[in-house]
């Protein structure tokens, strides 16, 4: 279905190539048009798809509005003037049913890729995911790696090709979980638990940050997210397993004080079931709906 | 700190005279507050200023108050986006810029605040309160004191809003104030209540003009006006009405639970206890994004106006663009959930709004068509208004095509809250609904004063800000690209900054561009002699506004317009029917200006301020203050006086020379020595 997209609309690659190429091609600094997993360039792909879909009413719009007041300028005397000339049922249908039509192709659009890149989905993949329960607090973010029982504040380490799963809460109010180069964000709501799955698909350090207003030290809460081979991570892993600090209730007592512009730390010996309990602190039933 | 019986949380503290930016802007403001008052008070005009203006009840005059207010309140809000601007260009690695973060999140959150309810809300309001009885043929609104109490609540709410610069400070959570962070327990200040009750008691203002004009569109038409005889203008005004009276009740509503939880320690919207900020947001865009048309459906109605009359044509399709008109409103309903499709709620759901809002582009788009076939086969004039619809159809067109892309809920997920977002409804708004309001008032300022505004001025202003928009926004849209986020008071990414100063410089283009329309004003001004109009006639237009005389009398129409058909007036002309009435003349039945209503904005501000400290004495005592001046009005049984017929006759006479007017539709000859 993406293929036949291309096939019909030039213009796709078109604005594919001279997007993706403003500036430095393969530079960095698109991150919405320089995908590094599937999820991004899945959502690359829509945006330039609908773009080129909605050219098809906007360049005539554009090129109308430019060719009219040229050519019906007061001034041009052998143009046509028709005062009287106020309705037309063929302009109407055209008006009404070409948008019509590009709204329906849209909506088809949008209907099935809302389905695929719904953040809650599992991706499709040979290799068992990886687990990282995400918390928001003032202003750091949390990650937990329950399986491997460790866990970081403002770095984020996960294996390429990997699919990650990420549980995602907060400890204050809420916040956005964005890494702009793996795809789509999704808010962090206090008592409440919400699902992204990403990937990453080659190695780097990628921008992670909050979108979500959250106070004064918003602008600092940015982390890095760090995609790395599969081996690397498990060394990485490793290492992190000999931090001296451990992550209980007491540290999570000062990791709540408000800070901003953290630097990573590690932790070894995390609590079981802290997330869960982050999550019932606000809402106290809410371990019941925690699906594993 | 305990609050104090007397004067609740407010302290001397509460005044922020440490800081110089903001002791700065209150010395500005106060100083140009000042400057009115010893100028008034020099020509000896305070009498005439109350008694003709601030105690009036008239439509005509309230309108053009309402438009000072929200240019004056422009003024005040371009302040604020030249400040986040020059920050933001400023604010990379080591530089923090010049504004904190406390008070930078202040900047934004009033920009946002202002620029939507106390300058895009006024300025239509005030458009319409001016326009859509003339057009109608009517000789004022149906509750003419009400409007005059729209209006001073208004103006109490905007003066709250002021007051939080000098004392206390305004909410740091943005111009949408989401819970949790606008709770007590992480904004504990008076700022989230400012915020709170300047939107709360501007929003009852502007519920009660919604009714008032609702009323008025139905019940107060000339006498052959059907609905499909409707000017578009009026369309617009009267689904706009149906808009606000539906929406602003759930702002209410919303911002009371808010303050309960505020103010009552209830947990409606809090973290703990069952509160669900999801609600709030929820009901927040349920008002929010019908609030988007109620600012641009106005716009839109000006638009077809000024297109159809600067073309020299009939409007193209009517009927189309009032049905296109009411989709619009009705879809508005529909859509509220695309303002956070990234809160997790499912496939189903954000693919529903997602499709949902990509149908209104529909209506939009025939709209736009609608425009383009009103000038095809014209004889279009370059006036200004002409040239705000122009620079509209191009500009609006871009900023729809990245609204639908942000409608596609897949595309929303990378662009959602980023600069991005932040270009496109800017894109939106400043053509959709400032240009619509910047070309009305160009339109229409011959009708209230008499004399048209300067072209060249005129112009210079459209080309600034056309240029100043493009250039201040379009490097957003490429930093969304770039994951920017919105609302960032410091970066470390030195890539984007080139593009912050680019925007800096669009809006010191805009500043010119404001620049050139005070300018405009002041040289129209002192040229109003050769700009004169005397036939009411200015533009040669269709409606019936420009069928009486400019400035038109108190009472509008001596007689009230019989309409035979749409654009009355245009058909008036051709059939060579007198459109001035003649001798004998009937009393006319006027209501009196009264000051009450200037009394019930000073018990509102009171009452706003009151609470914002928590001064309970004070805020028991105004509103006691306000039941008591309902019940007195209650038993106020002289509201109204006759004009009499004689009286008609003799003002009638004074505004003779306008009667000698071309019975036939104009030719292309005769439009150039208007021009």
């Amino acid at each position: 279905m993406k293929n036949f997209w291309i096939k019909l609309l030039p213009l796709l690659w078109f604005a594919q190539t001279s997007w993706a190429c403003v500036g430095d091609c393969g530079n960095s600094h698109w991150a919405i048009l320089d995908p590094r997993g599937p999820i991004a360039a899945a959502e690359k792909h829509l945006i330039l798809t609908a773009f080129a879909l909605m050219l098809i009413v906007v360049i005539p719009v554009i090129v109308m509005t430019f060719a009219f007041a040229w050519r019906y300028r007061a001034s041009n005397t052998a143009a046509n003037y028709a005062p009287k000339w106020d309705n037309s049922h063929g302009v109407e249908a055209v008006v009404w049913l070409v948008p019509a039509v590009i709204v329906l192709i849209l909506s088809t659009l949008v209907w099935r890729s809302t389905h695929d890149l719904t953040p809650e989905k599992p991706l499709v993949s040979a290799v068992k995911p990886l687990t990282v329960e995400v918390v928001a607090l003032d202003w750091k973010w949390l990650f937990i790696y329950p399986e491997q029982g460790v866990a970081t504040v403002n770095q984020l380490v996960i294996p390429v090709g990997t699919p990650v799963r990420f549980h995602i809460t907060s400890d204050s109010v809420m916040n956005s979980f964005f890494i702009p180069r793996l795809g789509g964000q999704i808010y962090a709501m206090a008592g409440m638990q919400t699902e992204l799955n990403l990937q990453a698909d080659s190695a780097g350090t990628y921008r992670g940050l909050d979108t979500q207003f959250s106070g004064a030290g918003f602008s600092g809460m940015h982390f890095e997210a760090r995609a790395t081979p599969p081996e690397e991570f498990q060394r990485w892993v490793a290492e992190t397993r000999n931090s001296r600090l451990a992550l209980d209730e007491t540290r999570l007592k000062q990791l709540e004080v408000p800070s901003e512009d953290v630097t990573p730390t590690y932790f070894s010996r995390v609590s079981p079931q802290l997330f869960e309990s982050i999550l019932q602190k606000y809402a106290p039933d809410a371990g019941a709906k925690i699906k594993g | 700190m305990i609050p104090s019986a007397v004067l609740g949380k407010l302290t001397l503290s509460a005044i922020p005279y440490h800081n110089p930016i903001i002791m700065g802007a209150v010395g500005t403001a106060s100083l140009l507050g000042l400057l009115v008052m010893v100028w008034v008070t020099w020509m000896g005009r305070w009498g005439y200023l109350w008694r003709e203006w601030l105690t009036s009840v008239d439509h005509k005059r309230i309108g053009v108050m309402y438009v000072i207010l929200a240019v004056i309140m422009m003024l005040r809000g371009f302040a604020d986006a030249i400040m986040m601007r020059t920050h933001q260009a400023l604010a990379e690695g080591l530089s923090q810029g010049y504004l904190p973060p406390d008070h930078y999140n202040q900047v934004f959150s009033a920009h946002g605040t202002i620029m939507i309810i106390f300058v895009a809300m006024p300025f239509f309001i005030g458009l319409m309160n001016f326009v859509v009885p003339l057009q109608i043929g009517a000789r004022d609104v149906a509750y003419p004191f009400v409007n005059s109490v729209s209006f001073w609540m208004t103006v109490a709410s905007a003066l709250l809003l002021m007051v939080s610069l000098a004392v206390g400070d305004f909410s740091q959570a943005g111009w949408s104030g989401y819970p949790p962070l606008s709770e007590t327990q992480f904004s504990p200040g008076p700022g989230v209540d400012y915020w709170i009750w300047g939107l709360q008691l501007g929003g009852v203002g502007t519920l009660l003009t919604g009714i008032n004009f609702f009323v008025t569109i139905l019940r107060l038409r000339a006498p052959g006006m059907s609905l499909m005889k409707m000017p578009v203008f009026t369309w617009t005004i009267l689904v706009t009405t149906v808009l606000i009276m539906l929406s602003f009740p759930v702002l209410t509503a919303t911002l009371a639970l808010l303050t309960l939880d505020r103010y009552l320690g209830m947990h409606f919207f809090t973290n703990d206890l069952g509160g669900n900020q999801m609600m709030f947001t929820n009901l927040f865009w349920v008002w929010g994004h019908p609030e988007v048309y109620i600012v641009i459906l106005p716009a839109f109605g000006i638009f077809s106006e000024v297109v159809s009359t600067f073309s020299r044509k009939r409007l193209f399709g009517y009927v189309s663009m009032v049905y296109a008109t009411v989709a619009i409103a009705v879809l508005s309903f529909g859509v509220w959930l695309h303002h956070f499709f990234t809160m997790g709620a499912g496939a189903n759901v954000n693919a529903f709004f997602g499709i949902a809002t990509m149908v209104i582009a529909v209506p939009t788009g025939v709209k736009v068509f609608n425009w383009l076939f009103t000038m095809y086969r014209g004889r279009i004039e370059f006036t200004t208004p002409m040239l705000w619809s122009l620079g509209f159809i191009v500009t609006f067109t871009i900023g729809g095509m990245t609204g639908v892309l942000l409608s596609v809920p897949g595309a929303d997920f990378v662009l959602h809250n980023s600069e991005f977002l932040v270009a496109h409804f800017h894109n939106m708004l400043i053509p959709g609904a400032l240009f619509g309001y910047f070309a009305g008032y160009t339109f229409w300022f011959p009708k209230m004063f008499g004399f048209r505004l300067d072209e060249k001025w005129g112009r210079r202003a459209f080309w600034s800000w056309l240029a100043g928009f493009y250039l201040a926004f379009m490097p957003l849209y490429a930093l969304g690209f770039m994951g920017m986020p919105r609302r960032l008071v410091h970066y470390d990414n030195p890539i984007w900054q080139p593009y912050l100063l680019v925007a800096l410089l669009g809006t010191f283009l805009v500043a010119y561009g404001i620049f050139c329309q005070v300018v405009q004003l002041m040289v129209s001004i002192r040229h109003r002699d050769a700009l004169r109009d005397t036939t009411g006639d200015v533009w040669n237009s269709h409606s019936l506004e420009w069928s009486t005389t400019s400035p038109p009398p108190f009472y509008n129409f001596a007689r009230l317009p019989r309409v035979e058909a749409l654009d009355a007036f245009a058909h008036m002309k051709e059939q060579g029917l007198p459109h001035r009435a003649q001798a004998p003349f009937a009393p006319i039945h006027m209501p009196r200006n009264t000051g009450v209503g200037v009394a019930m904005g000073a018990i509102t501000f009171v009452f706003g301020f009151a609470m914002v400290w928590h001064i309970w004495w004070m805020a028991s005592a105004s509103l006691a203050a306000m039941l008591a001046v309902v019940v007195m009005l209650a038993n106020d049984e002289d509201v109204d006086y006759m004009v009499s017929a004689e009286e008609v006759a003799r003002l009638e006479k004074g505004s003779a020379p306008a009667m000698a007017f071309a019975s036939a539709a104009a030719t292309p000859s005769d439009l150039k020595t208007q021009g």
